[in-house]
């Protein structure tokens, strides 16, 4: 795999920032479009537009078709059982919001529990804390440990008879912990529990097969797997999607209309309601082409080789400090620097070009635990190189050098 | 861009080693303010006395080193000046930080315009300006007695 061809695909890359080679070490909070996917977008607004599953005219049939191809070919990339179990939203924090309240909805009552881990996005917090206050139920959190992981030991201690859902992430944007996700719906299931995952990071990273992990719900978001903005998907067990209410109502997601009572469309349009983000479906089948031509064994490979180099070299840095240390880590290398604040090393190193991210990232009940009230997060995807890293590294060295810190 | 004039030697002092980072005894305001966005956080502590001058002035917080420096110059000088010229400072300062390019206040030394204008550099910043005016904001919420939290994320 020729790490060069594939970073050309991506556009972004011809320019510069303030006058450096871009360095793009953000891709956990967004990753880069190949241009295949910008294209695609551009071809589908001036010659093939339409909205989708309405009228009957030619473009109104070609872009109905192209759109339900999008969900074929995700549902092959996930390996779900049915097209069906695959519903777009406008994002993995809607998909979340989906479950959380059509689940919350059906299902909890007051003073059942909804177990979360500490390593949480607040997306896969914020949405089940609704349900505190409108159906009394309580919120639990699983234990990080010391080197930044979830155990499963430490799911298990937490679950009680009232546990009614797990929810947990596959791979957490902070510390970079990948979760055993497969013993965690085994035990769960053992204990007739669901399981939601949110995907957000397992998914751009990992090998992802829904009837392997068997969770009852994953959540993604597409714009962190090189497509567009806008657009998340809920994967969801057949089951389930039958079961639990619709989310929003409107058009595209109804049966019958009556003054006397709606019924329901069938899956997938249930949950569908309104106008999709159809360009950015349209386009994201594209970034699922660009993923099976690089591969994902390759794309496992090559960010596994790069982020074993980024560690190695940055714990040389004698006044870098990285955050956690699990045993099974994705592309996420966060750390903090001797003195200097998350913020100024983010500000600093941009002046190179090297973009990482500053702060919480979205997960504060985990920096309160940890003790930090930010950190600097470089994360990889597959365009970034070791020379990447060696440029994060220098810049950090400039950050020191301003500072005057060693 | 000049990451030199946004980190002067003054701003890496008074970030590194901030003054009047304490708890003042017997305050007599205060008032707390947060930047949700990064996690910096104030709180400023102010003692009055009966001529409404600034007899003690301190804070307590976190943050980076531009927030850091921005409290610790502000607490530096605004001890000993009466209300209202602090207040006419901080609108002077604000005016400074995102658009003019100095201070036109009478009440300030040359020596106190230099420190306040060294964080002048962040303008060049816009996702640093909050940082800058954190405290100031806080230190209005105090004067003013409103005993509201400042959330930055809420101002200009």
């Amino acid at each position: 795999m020729n790490i060069d061809n594939i970073k050309k695909e991506f556009p972004i890359f011809n320019n510069k920032v303030h006058n450096n080679d871009l360095v793009y070490l953000d891709s956990a909070n967004s990753s880069q479009k190949p241009q295949v996917v910008i294209d695609r977008i551009y071809d589908f607004y001036s010659k093939e537009f339409s909205n989708v599953g309405r009228s009957l005219h030619y473009l109104a049939v070609a872009a109905t078709n192209m759109y339900e191809s999008t969900r074929s070919s995700v549902q092959k990339y996930i390996n779900a059982k049915d097209a069906n179990e695959i519903v777009f939203t406008k994002g993995a924090t809607e998909a979340i919001n989906l479950v959380a309240n059509t689940f919350g909805q059906k299902y909890l009552k007051e003073g059942d529990e909804i177990l979360l881990t500490e390593l949480e996005h607040h997306s896969n917090y914020v949405p089940w804390h609704y349900l505190r206050k409108t159906k009394g139920i309580k919120i639990e959190f699983a234990d990080v440990n010391d080197d930044g992981e979830v155990t499963i030991e430490n799911i298990e201690k937490k679950i009680t008879p009232k546990t009614k859902i797990i929810a947990v992430t596959h791979l957490s944007n902070v510390t970079g912990a990948i979760l055993p996700i497969k013993e965690i719906t085994s035990l769960a299931h053992s204990k007739n529990i669901p399981v939601l995952v949110d995907g957000c990071q397992g998914a751009p990273h990992l090998k992802i097969d829904m009837q392997d992990l068997d969770c009852d719900f994953y959540a993604i978001s597409c714009h962190k797997m090189y497509g567009p903005t806008g657009l998340g998907i809920l994967y969801a067990k057949k089951k389930w999607l039958e079961e639990l209410p619709p989310y929003q109502g409107g058009g595209g997601m109804i049966g019958e209309v009556k003054k006397e009572g709606i019924t329901y469309g069938d899956l997938p349009n249930k949950y569908e309601a309104g106008t999709m983000a159809t360009a950015q479906v349209i386009a994201f089948n594209e970034s699922i082409k660009f993923l099976n031509k690089v591969g994902i064994d390759n794309i496992i490979k090559h960010e596994k080789e790069i982020m074993d180099y980024g560690q190695e070299i940055l714990r040389k840095n004698n006044s870098v400090r990285l955050i956690g240390n699990p045993k099974e880590k994705g592309a996420v290398l966060s750390f903090t620097l001797d003195g200097i604040h998350a913020h100024d090393i983010a500000t600093i190193l941009d002046e190179d070009g090297v973009a990482i991210r500053a702060g919480h990232h979205c997960c504060q009940i985990l920096h309160d635990k940890l003790g930090f009230a930010a950190t600097a997060r470089a994360s990889l995807g597959i365009y970034n190189t070791k020379e990447d890293l060696d440029k994060l590294n220098e810049s950090i060295n400039k950050c020191k050098k301003i500072f005057n810190t060693k | 861009m000049n990451l030199k004039e946004l980190y002067q030697e003054i701003i890496l002092d008074h970030g590194k080693n901030p003054r009047n980072l304490k708890k003042t005894e017997n305050f007599n305001k205060d008032a707390k303010g947060h930047n949700p966005l990064c996690g910096d956080k104030v709180h400023i502590f102010l003692k009055l006395n009966d001529n409404q001058k600034v007899d003690e002035v301190s804070f307590e917080g976190s943050g980076c080193a531009i927030s850091m420096a921005s409290a610790s110059i502000m607490t530096d000088l605004i001890k000993g000046k009466e209300v209202n010229v602090v207040k006419e400072l901080i609108n002077d300062f604000l005016e400074m930080i995102k658009e003019k390019n100095s201070l036109k206040s009478n009440n300030l030394s040359e020596d106190e315009k230099t420190k306040l204008m060294s964080l002048s550099g962040v303008k060049q910043y816009p996702m640093r300006v909050k940082c800058a005016t954190l405290s100031w904001h806080t230190l209005t919420s105090a004067i003013n007695n409103k005993n509201e939290e400042i959330n930055i994320e809420k101002f200009d």
